[in-house]
């Protein structure tokens, strides 16, 4: 947490109303998500109880589990699930575009669309874990078969679970608090954040007023979502108390009407109902969520982001129409530090894309001393290097700012106005309480002995540079093939070979 | 006739008689509150909040208190978890230790005196295994201190596995009674470096021929998935583990054995992956350890805490025969705001006192509310208003804004206080805040600029 977003809250805080903390929306928003909230039972590993999930928002699906300790009826809830989960994928697979070939990768088709599941918070991304793990070493075959499409949506939820949400810039599979807190600041912890309704309530308190039409403050709305009878959590657990007064007599009610087909249905639908009107109020608060984030300017990188969600979601499908393994239940050496590699490289890029789109997450650096920012106070556009063979121009550029530097002599430095320009900093003076900064330009200014038109800073001009946005990226180091894993490491991966264990697991 | 405790310094120290007095006094004449092992791991949270510690010291129940005040705790348990942690633990123990016993040998590699690998032994299993639950607490506790006793003067003899033993512990002067799910007899690790960790295999202390110790056993009811489980939940079983491993050193101590005798890792039995089979793995709680006997040490030091207070001062919760209370909730609300609290938003799951103590730092708008690690961004000022002060904004009831020193608290969990520079610490606030107030409004002016571009270009 930056100075600058703590600082947020507090004036959050005073004005009992939440504030941004972005100007633009850092995620993407398919057309049409696919919305899903899970919902487990209490003290169980990963059993179901009951999901309300779809991409219309005035007619969600409910899926209930009659006993969720039962194993049957948890993969027949699995299955169901997966109908709906499997289907919306299938449904992004329509037109492809044309990728051309590059020097390390042959032409390709990529898919112009990719699936999109939002829930309501990291707990629900953990549901989804859970659920995908339990599931994706599942068989149709064996002691204990299950609808072919349950080992599909475990490795799909999987993916969603484990390999996309938690890289960042994809916009694949989001949780959303995590998304609105980046884009907000509250009044309250970041505890507090994780109920949706409470962080709603700071953003737009207008929803949450009273039938009488009375006016609330962000931090009165909050309040209010407290009552758990009111605003129930999002899941994916049930309030200790609604599993004591509603859900276990309606459990019970159930088991005792087994036998009569009369009784049962009639407490089945009560256990539907009261299920039902527990995720309703979050179902329509998922909605307000995704809404509000529409309202948002779509970011710069934005298309780029998703393009790569495309490209990652083609090669998933493509992978499982060939039939490949389930994921494994833990990761060899090597593929475990690619993918570190790939999630910091991930990380890093949408830092950088971040601070270029959004003037509000760059101030942001300014507080960890990363960036600064002043106006140009002198330019000398004319200066050349003239020690080598022919003189290159070396402009240098003179920028006065308030913020206290603490970048070195000899840090590149770069600005959002030409994020492919490196300049390196010269030298540092202070000035009474200012800083005035000398930059010197190396790159950027095109292949003429005098730079190119506009590549050269004009005095006058309002400059914010940075060191994140001239971060390199190294490719990472070499890492040996699968079957070269030293014995240091465990030695090369075993094959995935579905054992007995996989799908007869013991249950009961 | 209760057994004679096992003589102990802190319980000296606790039985000072002015502390002793002053903390009855602030109960009233109502009974102290039990602890066990959920309440006093609760006593390594938040260790730096004093309204906490008096209250606890007092014994005073802090559920009814917060009640009585109107801000009852809302944390409860869900009767599916409770149901299905019960089931679990008969599930384990329902054949007489096979099941138990071989988690440790083959799972955790240990070695159990007694042979009980060898399935010729089963039809002797009754033998191995005792149960402790039926009775009286202090009778129970007794029947466990005779049954380590046995086993130390006769190693190999008396049972295996010992269920439902009960442990007594001195908190605050008074004996607690924690009751840990299992104590294995002598056991050690077979092979150096086979031990398994909960966090993953790591490597064992044991040397060829490691020393025989009892094993303190914990059942959990919550997954261990592909050989891990929650974190968080880790962490609380291995705290509350860690109570028992102490009052277990206890007893050895209180019989004249070295404490050392009790394995300092515990054994955590918990459901593997999806199904109802008992996998197991061990916690090394020597850190857990430390932290509740640091937190107990220092309960009977709370004199200085209480020192500041108003003799006046009291938590009695009674009520007089026709069940009137004796203090009003205003009277009592005093009494409470007069200990200042420690608030953090971990609280609400932890302390019963914690929507009182939200609901006071709310109100003196106290940074607190926003949790320690955005107090810490902020150059840990304490106040809001002085936050926004030091940020360059005006009008906003500060002192800061006339120049006047606030309060800014830096990591007080250590203290080193002659060493902290205060004025260097207010001026490095002041300049992270007024750096971040610029930063923020010029950003939000260019973002305006660059909103308005858009536009017109659309």
């Amino acid at each position: 947490m930056n100075t600058l977003a703590a600082l947020a809250r507090v004036e959050a805080f005073a004005a009992e109303q939440a504030v941004a903390l972005a100007t633009v929306r850092h995620v993407h928003l398919a057309p049409h998500p696919l919305v899903l909230v899970p919902i487990l039972l209490a003290g169980e590993a990963a059993a179901p109880l009951a999901a309300l999930v779809g991409t219309d928002r005035a007619d969600p699906q409910l899926l209930v589990v009659r006993q969720p300790r039962d194993r049957d009826q948890r993969f027949a809830f699995l299955a169901d699930l997966a109908r709906i989960v499997v289907g919306y994928i299938e449904g992004r697979r329509g037109e492809t575009e044309l990728v051309e070939a590059t020097r390390n990768h042959e032409e390709w088709e990529r898919h112009l669309d990719a699936p999109q599941l939002i829930v309501p918070n990291c707990g629900g991304i953990d549901a989804l874990r859970l659920l995908g793990r339990s599931a994706r070493f599942r068989s149709s075959q064996g002691p204990y078969p299950v609808d072919p499409l349950v080992p599909i949506l475990g490795r799909y939820l999987t993916w969603f679970a484990e390999d996309r949400a938690p890289t960042a810039g994809s916009s694949v599979c989001l949780a959303l608090t995590d998304v609105l807190g980046s884009h907000w600041a509250t009044g309250q912890s970041a505890l507090e954040d994780q109920h949706l309704a409470a962080l709603l309530a700071w953003i737009v308190p207008q929803h949450f007023a009273p039938p009488d039409g009375r006016h609330l403050t962000g931090a009165q709305a909050a309040a209010l979502t407290e009552d758990p009878a009111r605003w129930p959590s999002a899941g994916p657990a049930t309030d200790p108390e609604f599993d004591t007064e509603i859900l276990s007599p309606l459990v019970t009610a159930l088991q005792r009407a087994a036998g009569d087909p009369a009784a049962e249905r009639r407490a089945e639908d009560g256990l539907r109902a009261a299920l039902r009107d527990r995720l309703a109020p979050t179902w329509n608060l998922m909605w307000q969520g995704i809404d509000l984030l529409a309202g948002l300017p779509e970011a710069g990188h934005d298309s780029h982001r998703w393009m790569v969600d495309r490209g990652r979601f083609t090669d998933f499908a493509r992978a499982i129409d060939e039939g490949a393994a389930p994921q494994p239940r833990r990761e060899g050496a090597v593929a475990a530090a690619k993918r570190l590699a790939d999630l910091e490289s991930a990380q890093e890029s949408y830092d950088k894309q971040r601070a270029l789109d959004d003037p509000l997450i760059l101030a942001g650096y300014r507080v960890t001393g990363e960036a600064f920012a002043g106006s140009v106070v002198a330019v000398d556009a004319e200066r050349q290097d003239t020690t080598g063979r022919t003189p290159k121009p070396r402009p240098h550029v003179w920028l006065r700012t308030a913020d206290p530097v603490v970048l070195r002599k000899g840090t590149k430095v770069a600005c959002a106005q030409r994020p492919n320009q490196r300049p390196v900093i010269v030298d540092v003076k202070r000035d009474g309480e200012e800083y005035i900064v000398e930059l010197e330009l190396v790159d950027g200014m095109g292949r003429r002995a005098i730079p190119e038109e506009g590549s050269v800073p004009g005095a006058g001009e309002y400059r914010c540079y940075s060191t994140v946005l001239a971060a390199e990226r190294f490719p990472p180091p070499p890492l040996p093939e699968l079957a070269a894993t030293p014995w240091t490491h465990g030695g090369p991966p075993a094959a995935y070979t579905p054992t007995g264990a996989d799908h007869d697991e013991e249950w009961h | 006739m209760a057994a004679t405790p096992p003589p102990n310094p802190a319980q000296n120290a606790a039985r000072d008689p002015d502390v002793a007095d002053r903390l009855a006094e602030l109960r009233g004449p109502i009974p102290a509150r039990h602890h066990d092992a959920r309440t006093i791991a609760a006593l390594t949270a938040n260790p730096g909040c004093a309204r906490r510690s008096v209250l606890d010291a007092a014994g005073v129940d802090k559920r009814a208190l917060a009640e009585r005040i109107g801000f009852g705790p809302r944390f409860g348990q869900s009767p599916f978890a409770i149901s299905r942690g019960n089931a679990f633990e008969k599930l384990v123990k329902s054949d007489g230790g096979v099941t138990l016993l071989r988690l440790l040998c083959d799972e955790l590699g240990l070695e159990v005196q007694e042979a009980a690998q060898n399935p010729d032994a089963k039809p002797a299993l009754g033998d191995q295994w005792v149960d402790l639950g039926a009775g009286e607490r202090e009778d129970r506790y007794r029947r466990t201190r005779d049954l380590v006793a046995a086993s130390a003067r006769e190693p190999g003899t008396g049972p295996v596995l010992a269920d439902h033993p009960m442990l007594r512990l001195e908190v605050g002067g008074r004996a607690a009674y924690v009751e840990p799910d299992l104590v294995a007899f002598r056991a050690r690790p077979r092979v150096p470096g086979t031990e398994v960790h909960a966090y993953g295999v790591t490597e064992s202390a044991a040397e060829p021929a490691a020393p025989w110790r009892w094993y303190l056993a914990e059942i959990k009811s919550f997954a261990m998935i592909d050989g891990r489980a929650d974190p968080v939940k880790v962490a609380e079983a291995a705290t509350q583990s860690a109570v028992y491993v102490l009052a277990f050193q206890a007893l050895l101590s209180g019989l004249g054995l070295p404490p050392g005798l009790v394995a300092t890792d515990v054994v955590l039995v918990c459901p593997k992956d999806f199904s109802n089979a008992p996998t197991a793995a061990l916690v090394d709680v020597r850190r857990q350890l430390a932290a509740v006997r640091r937190q107990l040490d220092r309960l009977p030091r709370i004199g200085t805490l209480l020192d500041g207070l108003d003799s006046g001062l009291s938590f009695d919760l009674s009520t007089d025969e026709d069940g009137e209370p004796l203090q009003g909730a205003a009277q009592l609300g005093k009494a409470v705001a007069a200990i200042e609290a420690r608030y953090a938003p971990e609280c609400i799951s932890r302390c019963d006192m914690a929507f009182y103590c939200r609901d006071e730092a709310r109100a003196t708008g106290s940074t607190e509310v926003l949790g320690r690690s955005i107090r810490d961004a902020l150059g840990g000022v304490a106040a809001m208003r002085d936050v926004l002060a030091l940020s360059g904004r005006e009008d906003c009831g500060s002192d800061a804004e006339r120049g006047v020193r606030v309060e800014v608290d830096v990591d007080t969990d250590i203290d080193i206080d002659g060493a902290v520079n205060r004025d260097l610490d207010f001026a490095e606030a002041a300049r992270l805040l007024s750096v971040a107030r610029r930063a923020r409004l010029e950003a939000l002016a260019e973002a305006e600029l660059r909103h308005r571009e858009r536009e017109a270009a659309a």
